[in-house]
């Protein structure tokens, strides 16, 4: 097997809570709690959960837009975690982000030519006339006219911006990017453009992507792999076909169960679950899934569950994880 | 046949904006029988909400106009009514869900009063009486702890549960009409799961009818029964939820089916697509909508005059070629 391009371990992101004016008890939002992955060339990684689990806080301290808490970030060897800014300039080409909603990561007074020049600018690359041709090239690989150049992100529409937003992210050629909910935003005939522009620029470029989002049925269209995450921690993980034929956490399966058909003649059988997920300020003891589980026991709300082999390829944190 | 409990016919409304006015909604029709389920789906802009708000006699004024059709509701055109009239209807006969619960939601009261107001607006029970009312509404949506939740602020409850007391709000004089934009999109599959799961008891219980408007074809498929698929102002195509999902004939229907990843695929293939994107209401061509996007295009799909044709009883379609597909 080849070496990982990205490996995760035992990584932790605890954000500061303001607790009262006055307050000395310094509580702490476990956000991401423990987290081990890891993400091979050319490949792309699922990473499904509930709104607030950590998933964005997560893809935030790989790019090493936040510095995590503890642990380690590898890539290609290098530990990332604990890198300070200018130790980390050589690797930030190497990975890139794609937002939700690419406006907030555009500069709106700047042409979308401006906004595509900028990271060879950044990191000193080529002459003006040579960045011009690298921008016309990055517009049609997206799929956008040529004379986009001179115009401004506002006069796009969310898709097209998403094509921009793609542009500037494989503009330096990076080998991995932390896609956070880019086609959740877009409508349903649009989706299916940018999920194919992102298919075929891997292809063409062997990216490698951490895709978040939390639509199953897309995850699982564009992943070779996917975790589950739950309240700062991955719960599941398997390849896209292994984790949605045979989830075995019972949080996986009430996931899927709950994904709704586009088919009338399909009947749903759900496992409802109950209940809202709890704060990860006060993360439950034991298996923090278990206020909701329709197997938790007592041992569940005692014993943390730890991420184990229930298959080959194919791992799951549940004292009672078994097969459907 | 059944006389519909609302319906709609030739429903028209404009916008004045800075750019000149914008015909949002163009010639709506359809109806709902009494308990009925109808959705409504289509891409974002395409009028589904507009639709609502007009039906609501809730558009945005003086900007938001109906400007021609009807929308007869048990006999009674509400597009003629006044504005008395239409408050007594809202919330006691049709009510509507809007996306994000913080929106319908007053932020400075508590969820008892909101609740007891509805109550107090609508019937004419006595204060005690009005809390009794909403207490066993918050229980019948699945707040846990109801009479505490009643002097909570809508702050303090999680999105899922501020979507169950809009719900509760909604439902609390037993409307015959309910009107759900979008109910669940803000919210995560498992809660969503849970709101449609109870909407559609409480549904069944009341014997109301719905008007469920959603992006997501997967929300469609379970919870109706005649679907109206939207484009750019106008119906495009509507049927029961099996002449959409088994016999579509237009062929943005049908592109949109194709479109959507299902959990079935086999992962990575390339999904089909539907290329280019919807026209802007500034600028609409004067033939078919769709034709900038659609493979069957011919050259007489870009005239005038297009018009709505019956594929089968109940089952229609706006395109010149849906024989031919
Ligand atoms: N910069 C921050 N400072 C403090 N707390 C944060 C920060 N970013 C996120 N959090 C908290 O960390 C937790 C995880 O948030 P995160 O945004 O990672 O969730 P998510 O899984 O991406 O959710 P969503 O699906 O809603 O995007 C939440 O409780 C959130 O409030
Ligand atoms: N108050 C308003 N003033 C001017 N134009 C408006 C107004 N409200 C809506 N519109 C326009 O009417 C059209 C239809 O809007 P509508 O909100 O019905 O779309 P929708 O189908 O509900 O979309 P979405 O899925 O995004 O909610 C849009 O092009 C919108 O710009
Ligand atoms: S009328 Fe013509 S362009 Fe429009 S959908 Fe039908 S075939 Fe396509
Ligand atoms: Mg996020
Ligand atoms: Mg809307």
């Amino acid at each position: 097997m080849s070496a990982p391009l990205l490996e995760v371990r035992d990584l932790k992101m605890h954000f500061p809570v303001k607790s009262g004016f006055f307050s000395r008890t310094k509580a702490r939002n476990f956000a991401v709690d423990g987290v081990n992955l890891s993400i091979n060339p050319g490949e792309t990684l699922g990473l499904v959960g509930e709104s607030g689990c950590g998933k964005s806080t997560l893809g935030r301290c790989i790019s090493r837009l936040y510095q995590p808490t503890a642990g380690e970030i590898l890539f290609k060897d290098a530990n990332l975690a604990g890198m300070s800014h200018r130790q980390l300039l050589p690797y930030r080409q190497n990975i890139q982000m794609i937002f939700q909603d690419p406006m907030e990561s555009l500069n709106a007074r700047h042409t979308v030519g401006e906004i595509l020049e900028e990271p060879f600018l950044i990191h000193g690359i080529g002459n003006a006339q040579t960045r011009r041709q690298s921008v016309s090239k990055l517009l049609d690989t997206v799929g956008l006219p040529g004379r986009s150049a001179s115009r401004y992100p506002f006069e796009f529409s969310g898709g097209q911006r998403q094509r921009i937003g793609i542009a500037r992210a494989i503009a330096l050629k990076p080998e991995l990017i932390i896609c956070d909910e880019p086609v959740s935003a877009l409508d349903v005939s649009i989706q299916s453009q940018i999920l194919n522009l992102l298919m075929e620029l891997q292809k063409e470029f062997n990216l490698a992507y951490l895709f978040i989002a939390h639509d199953l049925a897309v995850v699982k269209h564009i992943s070779d792999r996917v975790a589950i995450m739950y309240l700062g921690k991955i719960v599941e993980q398997a390849s896209s076909n292994e984790i949605y034929h045979r989830p075995f956490h019972p949080y996986t399966q009430s996931l899927i169960s709950a994904i709704p058909i586009p088919d009338p003649h399909h009947s749903a059988t759900r496992i409802l679950l109950k209940g809202d997920v709890p704060s990860p300020i006060s993360p439950p003891p034991g298996c923090a899934f278990h206020t909701r589980c329709p197997k938790a026991s007592e041992s569940c709300q005692r014993d943390v569950p730890i991420l184990k082999t229930v298959a080959p390829e194919h791992i799951a944190a549940c004292h009672f994880a078994e097969a459907p | 046949m059944i006389t519909p409990l609302l319906c709609v016919s030739g429903l028209t409304t404009e916008f004045q904006t800075d750019e000149g006015l914008v015909r949002a909604v163009d010639g709506v029709s359809f109806d709902i029988p009494p308990g009925g389920t109808l959705g409504i789906v289509g891409e974002s802009g395409c009028g589904k909400s507009v639709t609502a708000l007009s039906i609501m006699g809730l558009l945005p004024r003086p900007n938001g106009n109906i400007q021609s059709g009807r929308i007869d509701y048990r006999g009674e055109d509400l597009v003629a009514a006044d504005n008395a009239r239409l408050q007594r209807i809202r919330g006691n006969e049709i009510s509507m869900v809007f996306q994000e619960p913080m929106t319908a939601l007053n932020p400075v009261h508590t969820i008892g009063r909101q609740l007891t107001e509805v109550v107090a607006i609508h019937t004419d029970q006595s204060p005690a009486e009005q809390i009794r009312t909403a207490v066993a509404m918050l229980q019948r949506v699945g707040i846990p702890a109801p009479e505490l939740r009643m002097t909570e602020y809508p702050h303090q409850l999680s999105g899922g549960m501020r979507q169950r007391v809009v719900i509760a709000i909604a439902l609390i004089c037993e409307p015959l009409l309910l009107i759900a934009d979008e109910p669940t999109t803000a919210l995560d599959v498992t809660i969503q799961a849970q709101i449609l799961d109870l909407i559609s008891s409480l549904q069944k219980d009341f014997g109301m009818a719905m008007i469920m408007i959603t992006h997501d074809l997967g929300v469609i498929a379970e919870t109706c029964e005649q679907v109206v698929v939207m484009y750019a102002g106008q119906v495009v195509e509507q049927g029961s939820v099996f002449d959409i999902f088994d016999r579509p004939k237009h062929p943005y229907t049908q592109g949109l089916l194709r479109s959507i990843p299902k959990l079935t695929d086999i992962p990575k293939q390339p999904l089909d697509i539907i290329p280019g994107m919807v026209p802007s209401l500034h600028d609409l061509p004067v033939g078919c909508r769709f034709a900038n996007r659609c493979q069957h295009r011919a050259a007489e799909c870009d005239d005038a005059g297009l018009t709505v044709d019956t594929v089968t009883e109940g089952h229609s379609v706006r395109c010149l070629k849906w024989r031919q597909l």
